[in-house]
């Protein structure tokens, strides 16, 4: 007993517990946001169609959410006989689990971070690519012809999306000079980058609805086309962790247009927290405008635009930020 | 009491009909024998050795050809008693073409029927297969329901029964109650050969499981599947995405209703044909009830036109506003059904309001309506005229001009006229390929012609086109709706004739005749004189007819449904080979159809 409070004494180690206790804070926060985010959709479109949305239970229906947790933390988690057991049960949890890493990257609040690493950006595309197993191995271990084919297509989306989404926000690390999320906020003090970078911002938010899968891009569950897709056979908490996943990535993904495009936790009069809050939860209602606004394209229709608008666009952009940033530098 | 029956005077028309003139100049008058029936279409029985050539000949080999294949379907003969004149037969098979020309040039005399008798237990008749695309599934259901067989069709199997049924149910001597069966069990066993019995084989369908470089996918989409709108199973072959083939199974929805038709009473059986479309509500008591009045020489009074008018063109709206809203939903739009939900109980507040029920009223009735418009009804449509058409305007923007649905429907799925016809398209789906035929101008019937309304059409006969016509049509029956509203007769809701049902009660109680009367055609029903009448409308999804043949009796002899949705879903594998699974799903949206329409 009395080692271990030496040893928590010493040097070093209490700013690691507390590093590790910011860390589960924020990444619980990110959970609950995401659980939360069940409610908060369904009242959005609920509104935004003429209709009330879940507002039974509770104060405004939020207990909705808590109602919803219960039911998915309890229901049979049935796995079918047919498909291959190890890759099914797998999916998921890499479907959760790198959604949550990829917010480890993201500057909160200033001190709130779980790594500010300097390759922050290029960690984040890692792990966006990596989410794309989850939804492929999802879809292959099923074993069903629908799920394969919603494999198939986020594997389509990927390869589509992945290139100029990079190439969209490499406008942003030239300008600063740094793959870091620190140093892209603190560089954004006398103005936002959504200015100077707006071709940027719209390309990365656009490949960032198809990295979440999330409508439009949709295309991998497509519920007309392919019944629930690549989920199909999924049901009780496995298909809770693709669900809360998918919220998941929707957070992750607005905070970081926060992040890149929109000065992060900046802004005047109010904390730094509520600042945060504010810019990702418009994003967050943006892209519950946009499932609500928009059908959905074709997957080769998808790749067509990709490929034929929007990497040429990501790479114009690029040039044009190297060539103003050189022309500005003193010779 | 059926014998007392008046018979119809069976005399032939004075003038033949052109095309009669026509096959008489070809064929010699004696091949044929030409039967007068109460709808005045020629009907000519045709000796089955000449048949593939007289239908050749008025495909194509007269002016103003009958290209579309309408109807084909056959009739037990073999219990009917009025057949004065008639060739003896147990079967016979008919084959009803309609030239759209002649249709819109003479109003309404495009059509003739061809009558095949055959005799035997197991009749044997050359298929058209080859001549008409279109026959292939019809002869298909005339096998499986009479058990007609078709020498030379490409797959002669069951097709809305399932392959496992035993009998053929529209013969006369096929139970048609579920008491003259044994009670219905399924074991294990035979739920496991029932299943079994509905595997899908490629190889029956004459597909190869692989090419050279690649392994085709079969994939199995429905009777389960969102977008489905049913009961309705079309197995694809595939290469990645691309449909290569596919096969459309039908049949899950299948209830019998021709058969039922035979053992309700004429009145009783109104209900099941509200159940026909089962979006189209009182529409599809229209051409049952005008086919009946027909036979009965019903004239009804101006009033009852009218309603009957006006109540069909909210069930079009409320109709069309489904599609509209599935439409959009089935290419990936979420919320435009929510908004067309909300109108079309609107639609459905008046319609509720009059009839006293919202999706199946039942409510046409021979010879009138069943009651008279309640108090205070205008108030009710003109408020729905004034809410409905600037939500119109809504829908355009929230789903027509949207670039992605524009993307996904444009181009996708596209038909000629002359595919169209070919198959046997109507409706919306017919217009959308530029061809100016709705049958409330082309024929108008129950007063139609006194009405101001365009007929919207368009010309890539693609899904974008089949909804930009189906928007404009509520555009158009908003407009019928207010000139009802304008200028609605005053009268009764009711004909006065003997063979009104229920009769007029007026007079019941004031002497023992009317009584006995009135007890009798409320009891059995009104017994409608022998002969054979038909009524084709222009229903929410296309040609919507009944084909009714009375042999004097307080039920039909014979009645066939003829429905557009199913012609309609024959045609999905010539139209969608080549294109993606996501452009099935905008066809299936764009056809508009229901499976109670398809299967009956």
């Amino acid at each position: 007993m009395s080692g271990l409070l030496h040893w928590l004494g010493s040097p070093g180690v209490l700013p690691v517990l507390v590093g590790i206790g910011k860390a589960i804070t924020l990444l619980l926060g990110v959970v609950l946001t995401g659980a939360l985010l069940i409610w908060v959709e369904r009242r959005l479109l609920g509104l935004w169609q003429d209709r009330w949305g879940p507002n039974r239970v509770g104060p405004l229906g939020l207990g909705q959410v808590v109602a919803d947790m219960v039911k998915i933390f309890f229901k049979e988690d049935w796995t079918p006989s047919f498909v291959d057991r190890p890759v099914f049960v797998l999916a998921p949890c890499i479907a959760l689990s790198v959604m949550m890493l990829g917010f480890a990257i993201v500057p909160v609040v200033p001190g709130w971070q779980v790594a500010d690493l300097n390759i922050g950006i290029l960690f984040f595309l890692a792990i966006a690519s990596l989410g794309v197993y989850a939804v492929m191995l999802g879809g292959w271990a099923s074993n069903n012809k629908y799920s394969l084919l919603g494999g198939l297509r986020s594997a389509a989306q990927m390869i589509t999306y992945e290139v100029f989404m990079g190439l969209a926000v490499m406008g942003v690390v030239v300008q600063v000079g740094s793959f870091k999320l620190g140093d892209i906020v603190a560089a954004q003090a006398n103005g936002w980058f959504v200015l100077p970078q707006f071709l940027g911002f719209l390309l990365f938010a656009l490949a960032g609805v198809a990295a979440t899968h999330r409508a439009p891009f949709d295309l991998p569950e497509a519920e007309q086309e392919l019944a629930a897709g690549f989920h199909t056979e999924y049901s009780g908490m496995k298909f809770g962790m693709f669900f809360v996943g998918e919220y998941v990535g929707v957070v992750v993904v607005s905070a970081l247009l926060t992040t890149l495009y929109f000065g992060g936790w900046q802004g005047p009069w109010l904390p730094p927290i509520v600042w945060f809050a504010l810019k990702t939860g418009a994003f967050i209602v943006l892209f519950i405008l946009l499932r609500a606004a928009l059908p959905r394209p074709r997957y080769d229709q998808l790749m067509d635009g990709g490929w034929k608008v929007c990497l040429p666009l990501a790479l114009i952009n690029l040039l044009v930020t190297a060539a103003v940033i050189l022309a500005r530098q003193p010779v | 009491m059926a014998d007392d029956a008046p018979a119809l005077p069976a005399t032939p028309p004075t003038t033949l009909p052109p095309v009669v003139r026509e096959l008489y100049a070809r064929f010699g008058e004696t091949t044929f024998i030409l039967q007068p029936t109460a709808d005045g279409i020629p009907t000519l029985w045709t000796p089955s050795q000449k048949l593939a050539e007289v239908l050749h000949v008025l495909k194509l080999g007269v002016p103003k050809p009958y290209g579309m294949l309408l109807d084909l379907s056959a009739v037990d003969e073999r219990l009917r008693r009025h057949r004065e004149g008639l060739p003896e037969a147990d079967f016979t098979v008919f084959y009803h073409l309609l030239s759209i020309d002649r249709d819109i040039e003479t109003r309404g005399g495009g059509d003739i029927r061809i009558k095949v008798a055959l005799k035997g237990e197991t009749p044997h008749l050359p298929s058209i297969a080859k001549q008409w695309a279109n026959a292939n599934w019809y002869e298909r259901e005339v096998w499986d329901l009479f058990g007609i067989v078709f020498d030379g069709h490409p797959y002669l199997k069951r097709i809305l029964l399932p392959p496992t049924w035993q009998g053929h149910p529209l013969r006369k001597d096929h139970p048609a109650r579920a008491t003259e069966f044994d009670p219905y069990t399924l074991d294990a066993m035979k739920q496991d050969l029932e299943q079994e019995a509905l595997r899908f084989n490629p190889e029956d369908w004459g597909m190869q499981r692989h090419s050279e470089e690649a392994d085709f996918m079969f994939l199995n989409l429905g009777p389960n599947h969102p977008s489905a709108h049913g009961a309705f199973r079309i197995v694809l072959q595939l290469d990645g995405e691309e449909i290569l083939d596919c096969v459309p199974d039908i049949g899950y929805h299948h209830r019998g209703a021709e058969k039922m038709a035979e053992r309700q009473s004429w009145h009783s059986f109104i209900p099941y044909t509200d159940r026909i479309d089962y979006l189209g509500g009182v529409m599809n008591n229209l051409p049952y009830v005008l086919a009946v009045e027909q036979l009965a020489g019903i004239v009804v009074p101006d009033r009852v036109k009218v309603i009957r008018v006006m109540m069909a063109e909210f069930f079009r709206i409320t109709s069309h506003l489904l599609f509209y809203g599935t439409y959009a939903q089935d290419v990936g739009a979420m919320s435009p059904i929510f908004y067309m939900f909300t109108d079309r109980q609107k639609a459905y507040d008046v319609i509720e309001a009059v009839t006293g029920f919202r999706m199946h009223p039942a409510w046409y009735r021979i010879g009138g309506v069943a009651q008279d418009l309640p108090q205070g009804w205008d108030r009710l449509v003109r408020e729905f005229l004034d809410w409905f058409p600037k939500r119109l305007r809504e829908y355009e923007k929230a789903a027509l001009k949207n670039g992605i649905l524009r993307a996904r429907t444009i181009g996708v799925a596209d038909y000629t006229a002359r595919e169209a016809i070919e198959w046997g398209v109507t409706g919306p789906g017919l217009r959308a390929t530029g061809i100016n035929y709705d049958l409330r101008k082309a024929r108008p019937y129950s007063g139609y012609e006194n009405f101001d309304f365009e007929v919207p059409l368009a010309s890539r006969g693609d899904c974008y086109d089949r909804c930009v016509v189906r928007a404009e049509e509520l555009r158009q029956s908003c407009r019928i709706i207010e000139q009802c509203l304008d200028n609605m007769p005053a009268g009764p809701y009711k004909a006065d004739h003997p063979l009104t049902c229920p009769p007029p009660k007026d007079r019941m109680l004031h002497d023992i005749e009317t009584l006995i009367t009135h007890f009798l055609d409320v009891s059995w029903g009104p017994v409608i004189p022998p002969g054979e009448g038909y009524f084709a409308i222009e229903a929410t999804k296309g040609l919507n007819s009944y084909y009714l043949t009375s042999d004097g009796s307080t039920m039909s002899y014979r009645t066939r449904i003829r429905t557009p949705s199913f012609p309609h879903l024959q045609m999905i594998p010539h139209v969608i080979r080549g294109q993606m699974v996501p452009d099935l799903i905008a066809l299936l949206a764009s056809i508009d159809f229901v499976m109670a329409d398809v299967d009956r």
